[in-house]
């Protein structure tokens, strides 16, 4: 795919738009009418079609530069968005290798990775960089090879070690979250981060959920969508920054629903990783105007119908109460009760 | 839905190393890289021979960062149900055999100050990757190695050569030298984790002296893979595959299972890792519990069993499978 990189922003005069193309291969996480929490955990297979957001496991698209932008300010505010705890700096080579190994491979106009033994020599055209360094050695990167790599590459990045039959958050870069936050979280296990989570401890879904991580295989990587919605297209919707954002809840209109409610998925990828025996998790955030995503009629009718049936305890967790009957309003203009096709595509 | 990332090899070279064990180097067939792996590791090797389909655990023990082949060790033992006979006698350069992606279920801990090793016997295979790996990042390690005898025990000539004798530490049998666990124990830095692999009798007996010295339970790891222990043939009523089988005397149900055609899920094959846990609906007899995963709750319950190496002893049990 020719991949022409956007200027644009995330904060401010939020000039983030989706091009027709970008539109239609977002990753739109519902397959049915209605929602409910599972584990839906599918093989990292690519998958869809042409050009879309499953056809390379390491997706960029034409928001790379400006989100690489945007990290970049909110980690100059707030340096804790990135850490690591001692202990994971194998991990931490272990990441790197691997987004540098799929953004080369996938991208070849725009990354390159040559290696000559633990000699690597990394080209990031659209951001300028051009990096000799020593695998394994981490005085020949200008930083820690997490961060270096993660300030390289689109979506949050966790990394989990797993010891006592659990998994800790150990590691990570955090800056386009939905409400949650790497400083609060990290040295915290599988149980301890998800607490806040409703219905679905109930349901068992964590205990099931980490049973299936523990024993994740090296070359068989999964993922699953999840979902929330954001006003106005910012990508750190963190706690730290609830100020800044959360305000903007109470600022939705019927006249400004179509601009300023996003719908906000989550492409969750899982990946064992080779030396370390830990866990990458990829959460790679999409965001899409209520405007543009009924250009796409199935997914406005679906969308519709998600919505004004989901469960009240969702409704609160995922912060949509003040401005969800407005925008159940706006969508019902384009629901006509016509049955949608299965999966997740376009028609 | 299951991706099948199973690796063709050939088998590049069969070595005698010590009495009994021989080590074996497989490569790609498609000459493409081995990924790299996390000392500690197992594959499970799948053997033709004959008739039979063979699939057995072995660990990794060549260098983690060796992407040209993987190696294993494997001891040719008395009674074998047919694997190390298969793999000692049968089993020739230039062999083709399928090897599974690595898994591993006796990963060092990353925080660890110190990492103390005891092998007995054979059960030093995934020490040997584990040290290289070790080595390489710079970790502190010591290891004792438990041998009959000096001509029975594999490769510990090549490893106080390699790290010195005063990390590696050998003790023999027949000397009447044993590891001394209580003395080795007591003088640990703070933040040491301890790892055995072994026979079963020597890990509980170190675990157990650990424990009663006052070692965290966090601090403690070790792997024994289990062979399936025979028993008396019974039949297993699978109710999703609305199928009856015969498990014969000295077959475990999940081979039994996939002898029938019907895939169901493993990544050990012997009791530890969880991954083939299946519900059983009925028991006509006594559920035979021989896996480390369960807890004894579940085991009593007589609600789950793994099927990789647990059995019955009666008629019939009838499985969700």
């Amino acid at each position: 795919m020719n991949l022409t990189f956007k200027s644009e922003t995330f904060r401010d005069d939020y000039t983030f738009r989706n091009s027709p193309e970008t539109i239609r291969r977002f990753p739109f996480p519902f397959n049915e009418d209605k929602y409910m929490y599972s584990v839906n955990m599918e093989p990292h297979v690519p998958a869809g079609p042409e050009g879309g957001a499953f056809r390379n496991l390491v997706d960029i698209d034409e928001h790379f530069v400006a989100e690489m932008q945007d990290r970049a300010k909110v980690l100059k505010e707030d340096p804790l968005r990135y850490q690591a705890l001692p202990h994971m700096m194998t991990a931490q080579w272990d990441t790197l290798e691997l987004l540098m190994e799929h953004q080369a491979a996938s991208y070849p106009e725009h990354f390159s990775l040559t290696k000559d033994g633990d000699r690597w020599h990394w080209i990031n055209r659209p951001m300028g960089i051009d990096q000799h360094f020593t695998f394994g050695d981490a005085a020949t990167l200008p930083m820690e090879p997490l961060e270096f790599i993660t300030r390289q590459a689109q979506g949050d990045f966790v990394i989990v070690d797993q010891r006592d039959n659990n998994l800790w958050c150990d590691a990570g870069m955090v800056t386009t979250q939905a409400d949650w936050s790497l400083d609060f979280d990290i040295g915290m296990n599988f149980h301890e981060w998800h607490g806040p989570v409703p219905l679905a401890h109930e349901i068992g879904v964590f205990d099931r959920a980490l049973k299936f991580l523990l024993n994740l295989q090296l070359g068989k990587p999964v993922r699953r969508l999840n979902w929330t919605m954001t006003i106005n297209p910012r990508l750190d919707t963190s706690p730290e920054n609830y100020h800044k954002w959360g305000p903007d809840r109470a600022t939705v209109t019927p006249e400004n629903v179509g601009n300023k409610v996003h719908l906000r998925c989550e492409l969750q990828s899982l990946w064992r990783l080779p030396r370390s025996n830990a866990i990458l998790f990829v959460i790679r955030c999409y965001l899409i105007k209520m405007e543009e995503l009924v250009s796409v009629p199935k997914w406005a009718r679906r969308f519709h119908r998600v919505l004004r049936d989901l469960p009240p305890q969702l409704v609160d967790y995922k912060g949509l109460t003040r401005y969800r009957p407005a925008t159940i309003d706006w969508l019902s203009k384009f629901d006509d009760g016509a049955p949608t096709s299965p999966g997740i595509f376009p028609d | 839905m299951t991706i099948n990332t199973e690796m063709q090899v050939r088998v590049a070279r069969i070595t005698q190393v010590a009495d009994k064990v021989k080590r074996f180097r497989f490569e790609r067939s498609d000459g493409e890289a081995m990924p790299i792996f996390s000392g500690g590791a197992h594959i499970i090797v799948s053997m033709r021979d004959g008739s039979v389909l063979r699939r057995n655990p072995y660990s990794l023990m060549s260098s983690p960062e060796d992407t040209g082949g993987y190696e294993i060790s494997v001891l040719r033992v008395e009674n074998s149900r047919g694997g190390s006979a298969f793999l000692h006698e049968k089993l020739k350069e230039g062999d083709a055999l399928t090897l599974s992606q690595p898994v591993n279920l006796f990963a060092f801990d990353q925080r660890g100050r110190k990492h103390v090793m005891m092998a007995g016997g054979i059960g030093i295979t995934p020490f040997i990757a584990m040290m290289d790996q070790m080595e390489r990042e710079g970790r502190a390690f010591e290891l004792h190695y438990a041998v009959r005898t000096r001509s029975h025990g594999a490769y510990w000539k090549e490893l106080q050569q390699r790290y010195g004798a005063h990390r590696v530490k050998v003790y023999c049998d027949e000397e009447k030298l044993f590891i001394p666990a209580a003395t080795v124990l007591e003088n640990q830095p703070l933040g040491t984790h301890l790892y055995v692999c072994g026979p079963g009798g020597m890990i509980n007996g170190v675990l157990g002296t650990a424990r009663s010295m006052g070692w965290p339970k966090q601090n403690l790891h070790s792997e024994e893979f289990l062979a399936p222990p025979p028993g008396k043939k019974f039949q297993a009523i699978l109710t999703r595959s609305g199928t009856t089988i015969d498990v014969a005397a000295h077959q475990s149900i999940l081979e039994a299972v996939e002898a029938a055609g019907i895939d169901a899920p493993y990544l050990c094959r012997g009791g530890a890792c969880g991954q083939c846990e299946t519900a059983v609906v009925s028991c006509d007899g006594e559920l035979e519990h021989n896996d480390h995963f369960l807890e004894p709750e579940d085991k009593a319950s007589g609600r789950k069993i793994m099927i990789c190496v647990s059995r019955i002893e009666g008629n019939s049990v009838t499985l969700d499978l």
